[in-house]
């Protein structure tokens, strides 16, 4: 945690901590009580997800996000409605981050009519136009690219719209990424590439498939800055990326690491061979984002027990919901193996 | 002894250019490597150099001669002390030592030199302008792109260059950088870029300087543009199209010649278009544009400079998904693709020798084919042969066997029989790869096989 940027960081949220301070601790306490809840719901729904998946009733790959929520909470925080988002296939935090509806993931993990893509692209493959969710892809690193062009998008448009790529360790090292920073920093695109370094490629851990562990400084070659972020504290996140989006939004697009973990396996059939028990409880005891948040609020007064105990009612009531949905919400109908396969001209 | 100097090939398909500009004249002394003139061909202006010392005896061609074939001489030059007079008059080519080395004459080069083609469609009673098969797709990407802000051209030299082949000519004028981009060489990046600005609402033309290098992009052209929709349940088209040259072109080898319709045309979310003629490759190429899939379209660098009649109406497109009878005829059917309808065509013309009327389709389409226009022709001749440059495992003709047994079975009269490349990787041997395409005589010797003659 301690890096420089983190110093950087620490001085910026001292700023604002004062600022929070002249107008009331209101305005800070309601955002961070916000991103409590948004960490929350991907944990439950994660851990409901993980429940689902042994009772037969979620199929295939699911890779769960649980560890890793402090990531995209934190960066989605300092995006608005005309950005758009692409990820990997670890991407349900992601989803619900972007603001879809918890039923509609479940329901499209379960394979019903009712989920996202209608029960036809299942963990890996859900789409938002709404929210300018661009997927879930399966394919490690097809989504870097495809976000570069997003970012063209917004430019060739003459929006200020950023786009943000999430991709993991295991992508940072596939040739596409180091095209698309090319492309990204050639073409002077509003990009913000965010490497979600959770220590493992599946079983791999960083040290056995990279060459130098600095992924950060992966885009020094393209004149891409790059910056190490705490990925275990939401702050640290935040203030990363406010900085890092402004950057991007301005065409010049930015790297950030984010040092991660993730507490369960790659997939739902990971047998775990490749670190210890005691690694994994480590980081849950001593640095899960969710507890350090918790003891936040609580330290500092931004919430009390109570309404830390709204929240998580209000979270269980939700992921339960979506659970019940998600089973109850039928089959596609046969027909459906037909269609969408063409659009209409 | 005076040396003639004569017009070079300066790429694998040329067979003439233009005399754009001499930079000698006559009397002038040139040494090896000076330059003698530039050279104008279908894709590129080059300039020729001195191979021989020498005094320039004389031009043999004017300054801006259009049509000069390859091997014909342009210039004499005479040694120290030669009497210009010996020099003689513009006659027939000298040994090809004296010139960079010529494109030895095979069965692809025929088809460069201009044909009749069938008229537009019935239904267009439009003016109609003669022009190349280049020119027709530029000027499809121009009309919608004058049409469409949201289109935009993307590739490897296709704004300052103008295209390697020349085929977006003209564009970065009309349209800038901003709609008109450079890449990199980088095919699976700006292919997957191609497809996250599809999917964020424009409608990118990505240019591949051949197919051969899609390969390198081919899982964003498969997993992120074809099967993006469907995993969306629907939300996510993907409005793009990839073109670009396919197949063989000249003496560039197993890696550069390649025909890549059957790989694409096996997958569902794809559409796969390849034309013939000038026509339709504008007629195509603005529908692929119009179409909200992603749409692989097939040129072929041969083709490029055959000319034909092109409607000049720019709401006039051709549909996808129709094939065209090329050459009505009642004994046998030949389907075929691209520049395989010009060697169909031909042996059709053989075949009426021996009295066998072929009939000569031009699927134009791939995916999806045009199965009605296949099956009523097989019903009306009972016997079909399919012609591709690809090779034959898994080709579109198995496929063509294959629509033929279940459309039309009960009208065959005779196995189906496929004419394709041979089931090698390309020669680079002149003889050999001739040898390992199809050429008149084959196509005519497995359509007189169907017909038992």
């Amino acid at each position: 945690m301690s890096r420089q940027p983190s110093k950087k960081r620490s001085a910026a949220s001292g700023k604002r901590n004062g600022r929070a301070a002249a107008n009331g601790v209101s305005a800070d306490s309601g955002r961070l009580l916000g991103w409590y809840r948004d960490m929350l719901l991907i944990r439950r729904f994660e851990e409901r997800a993980g429940q689902m998946y042994g009772m037969g009733l979620i199929g295939g790959f699911c890779h769960l996000y649980i560890g890793q929520e402090a990531v995209v909470v934190g960066i989605q925080a300092c995006l608005g409605e005309r950005d758009s988002v692409v990820t990997g296939y670890r991407d349900h935090g992601h989803m619900l981050a972007a603001g879809m509806e918890a039923r509609g993931v479940m329901a499209e993990l379960t394979g019903r009519e009712g989920g996202y893509s209608r029960g036809k692209g299942g963990s890996m493959h859900m789409f938002s136009r709404e929210k300018n969710f661009f997927g879930g892809h399966g394919i490690v690193a097809a989504q870097v690219p495809i976000g570069v062009g997003l970012g063209f998008s917004h430019r060739y448009r003459g929006e200020d719209g950023v786009s943000v790529v999430y991709f993991g360790d295991g992508a940072a090292n596939q040739g596409q990424v180091y095209e698309s920073f090319n492309l990204a920093a050639l073409w002077e695109l509003p990009v913000l590439f965010v490497i979600e370094n959770n220590k493992y490629g599946m079983g791999t851990s960083v040290s056995r498939a990279a060459a130098g562990s600095a992924l950060h400084a992966r885009g020094s070659g393209f004149a891409i800055p790059g910056r190490l972020v705490d990925g275990m504290d939401v702050r640290s996140v935040h203030a990363a990326a406010s900085e890092a989006v402004a950057e991007a939004r301005s065409g010049r697009p930015a790297i950030l690491e984010m040092e991660t973990y993730r507490y369960r396996g790659h997939s739902m059939s990971d047998p775990a061979k490749y670190r210890t028990r005691e690694e994994v409880n480590r980081m849950r005891r001593d640095r899960d984002p969710i507890e350090r948040l918790r003891h936040v609020l609580e330290s500092e007064g931004h919430a009390d027990a109570d309404a830390l105990k709204a929240v998580d009612a209000e979270i269980r009531e939700i992921v339960v919901d979506a659970a019940q949905f998600a089973e109850q919400s039928p089959e596609p109908d046969p027909s459906e193996l037909h269609t969408d396969v063409l659009l209409e001209a | 002894m005076p040396v003639a100097v004569t017009m070079p090939a300066l790429s694998p398909t040329m067979t003439e250019g233009t005399l754009a500009k001499w930079l000698v004249a006559e009397g002038d002394r040139v040494s090896p490597g000076d330059v003698l003139a530039e050279i104008e061909t279908d894709k590129a202006t080059m300039e020729v150099e001195a191979v021989d010392e020498g005094i320039v005896a004389s031009l043999a061609v004017p300054e801006g001669a259009e049509g000069i074939e390859v091997n014909a001489t342009i210039l004499w030059l005479r040694g120290e002390g030669e009497n210009a007079d010996a020099v003689p008059a513009a006659e027939a080519p000298s040994p090809v030592a004296k010139a960079p080395p010529p494109a030895p004459a095979q069965p692809g080069r025929e088809a460069s030199k201009p044909k009749p083609e069938p008229a537009p469609e019935a239904d267009y009673r439009g003016e109609t302008v003669e022009m190349t098969v280049r020119e027709a797709l530029r000027d499809a990407m121009a009309e919608e792109m004058r049409r469409d802000e949201a289109v935009f051209v993307m590739g490897e030299e296709v704004a300052e260059y103008e295209g390697a082949y020349k085929v977006t000519q003209g564009l970065l004028a009309e349209f800038g950088a901003r709609r008109v981009r450079d890449t990199p060489i980088t095919e699976h990046g700006f292919a997957g870029l191609g497809v996250g600005a599809a999917f964020g609402g424009l409608r990118p033309v990505v240019e591949f300087m051949t197919f051969n290098f899609a390969m390198q992009a081919v899982d964003q052209i498969v997993n992120s543009a074809a099967k993006t929709f469907y995993m969306s349940g629907g939300q996510m088209g993907c409005p793009i199209v990839f073109r670009g040259p396919n197949g063989a072109a000249s003496r560039v080898a197993a890696q550069h010649s390649q025909c890549y319709a059957s790989w694409y045309a096996h997958v569902p979310g794809l559409i796969v278009v390849s034309p013939f003629s000038a026509a339709d490759a504008k007629g195509l190429l603005k529908s692929a544009i119009r179409n909200p899939n992603p749409v692989i379209f097939l040129e072929n660098e041969i083709l490029y400079g055959q000319r034909g009649a092109v409607p000049t109406d720019p709401d006039r497109t051709v549909p996808i998904g129709r094939a065209k009878v090329l050459r009505p005829g009642k004994d046998v059917t030949i389907v075929a693709f691209s520049r395989m309808c010009a060697v169909a065509l031909e042996a059709a013309e053989t075949l009426a020798e021996d009295g066998i009327d072929a009939e000569v389709i031009d699927l134009r389409t791939l995916r999806p084919l045009d199965r009605d226009t296949i099956a009523a022709s097989i019903r009306k001749t009972n016997r079909i042969v399919s012609v591709e440059e690809g090779w034959p495992v898994a080709g579109i003709g198995s496929e063509i066997a294959a629509i033929a047994m279940e459309d039309a079975f009960d009208w065959l009269d005779a196995p189906v029989v496929r004419v394709t490349g041979e089931d090698v990787p390309m020669p680079y041997a002149a003889n050999l790869e001739a040898l390992a395409l199809p050429d008149a005589a084959r196509i005519a010797a497995a359509a007189r096989t169907v017909c038992y003659a």
